[in-house]
């Protein structure tokens, strides 16, 4: 049986990655286990925006600065900020990493299989983009987080961690 | 009102060594005005200046970051003013060029042409201080100053069009005017870790 994956081992995983600043949008997937507590969390620098896009601009030029940062957002942010996400992160080749709770998700239901549109063209859409993703639901994946945060900065080239469901 | 080149040939002669993100028209004007290899181009999506400015002020925040964007381009991120104030970067310097139009997009006027005011926007939003210029000679007389104060602050440059610069997106987008950034960046940053 699997166990459903804990924020404080996402959050784990940040910091075994090198994160060293979260760029963040509240969403109600992540709000109460990882973004609250990453907002107090000192081995951070916690940057709120105002709208997603600000955020693929700010980590990406944090990474000129030598600079690990990671945007934490909602599925909803991931879509308005497509463009965004298509010039500076895919086209420009930044090392910006998304995490994005998919508010809505049915937990029994693949992703790519929702009957939410918003839900289920997250896959294709990146796949479009050529842009690296993976589903992350339980907590045997968080070592997965670790290993797609490390490709990104090491390759250079964005990624896009979904969670579909929240974590405990 | 000022002409844009003037104002940046100004701006340059205060502001020759340091970071710069530019965009669009002011961008072109730029980096024929003060080509240099911290000359941050590649911002990607129309309005994305100031975010991408606020990311290198907190990443290097013992470089000064000076921020030409648009007026069309910031209408595009008007809530960058107020996440860049939370941020309260002191080494954000935000120009903002108005010419009240989108100039590199057929010269339509962007909304509300004849009543915003960046620089109210700007201290609402909560920014250190804000200014206006019309007149290049008040212009000339107090960047000196402006440029010692604390940010985050926005300077709002009331421009019209002066000489015609190329419009040069090639260079605006390409990987290598990212890579040299890159390079003088990672050297400038090196260099005070020795000092």
């Amino acid at each position: 049986m699997t166990l459903p994956i804990k924020g404080a081992s996402i959050i784990k995983a940040f910091e075994d990655a090198g994160i060293q600043s979260i760029v963040a949008l509240p969403d109600i997937v992540t709000c109460d286990t990882v973004l609250w507590p990453l907002s107090s969390n000192p081995n951070f620098m916690f940057i709120p925006v105002c709208k997603e896009d600000e955020g693929v601009s700010i980590c990406a030029s944090l990474s000129y600065c030598g600079q690990r940062a990671l945007l934490l957002i909602q599925h909803t942010g991931f879509l308005d900020s497509i463009n965004a996400i298509r010039a500076i992160a895919v086209e420009y080749q930044l090392p910006v990493v998304m995490v994005v709770g998919l508010q809505g998700s049915d937990p029994d239901t693949h992703p790519n299989q929702s009957e939410k549109i918003g839900i289920r063209v997250l896959g294709p859409i990146c796949d479009a983009l050529e842009l690296r993703y993976a589903f992350i639901t339980d907590e045997e994946s968080a070592i997965s987080i670790v290993e797609m945060i490390e490709v990104a900065f090491e390759n250079s080239s964005p990624c896009a961690i979904f969670l579909p469901n929240s974590p405990v | 009102m000022m002409k844009r080149d003037q104002a940046l040939q100004v701006l340059a002669r205060y502001y020759p060594d340091g970071i710069a993100v530019a965009v669009y028209q002011t961008a072109f004007d730029w980096i024929r005005i003060r080509p240099h290899d911290l000359n941050y181009l590649c911002t990607g999506a129309m309005g994305q200046a100031s975010s991408h400015g606020l990311g290198l002020a907190l990443g290097a925040p013992d470089e000064k970051i000076v921020v030409l964007d648009g007026d069309g381009s910031l209408l595009m991120n008007l809530g960058s003013l107020v996440t860049v104030a939370n941020m309260a970067p002191r080494n954000f310097f935000h120009f903002v060029s108005q010419n009240n139009m989108y100039e590199v997009n057929g010269k339509y006027p962007i909304p509300g042409a004849t009543t915003i005011k960046f620089d109210q926007m700007a201290i609402a939003a909560g920014y250190r201080y804000a200014f206006s210029f019309y007149d290049i000679g008040q212009f000339n007389s107090e960047i000196e100053r402006i440029l010692n104060l604390e940010g985050p602050l926005l300077v709002c440059m009331h421009i019209e069009p002066g000489e015609f610069y190329p419009l040069d997106y090639v260079t605006l987008h390409s990987e290598q005017t990212r890579a040299i950034f890159r390079d003088a960046l990672k050297s400038r940053l090196q260099s005070q870790l020795q000092e």
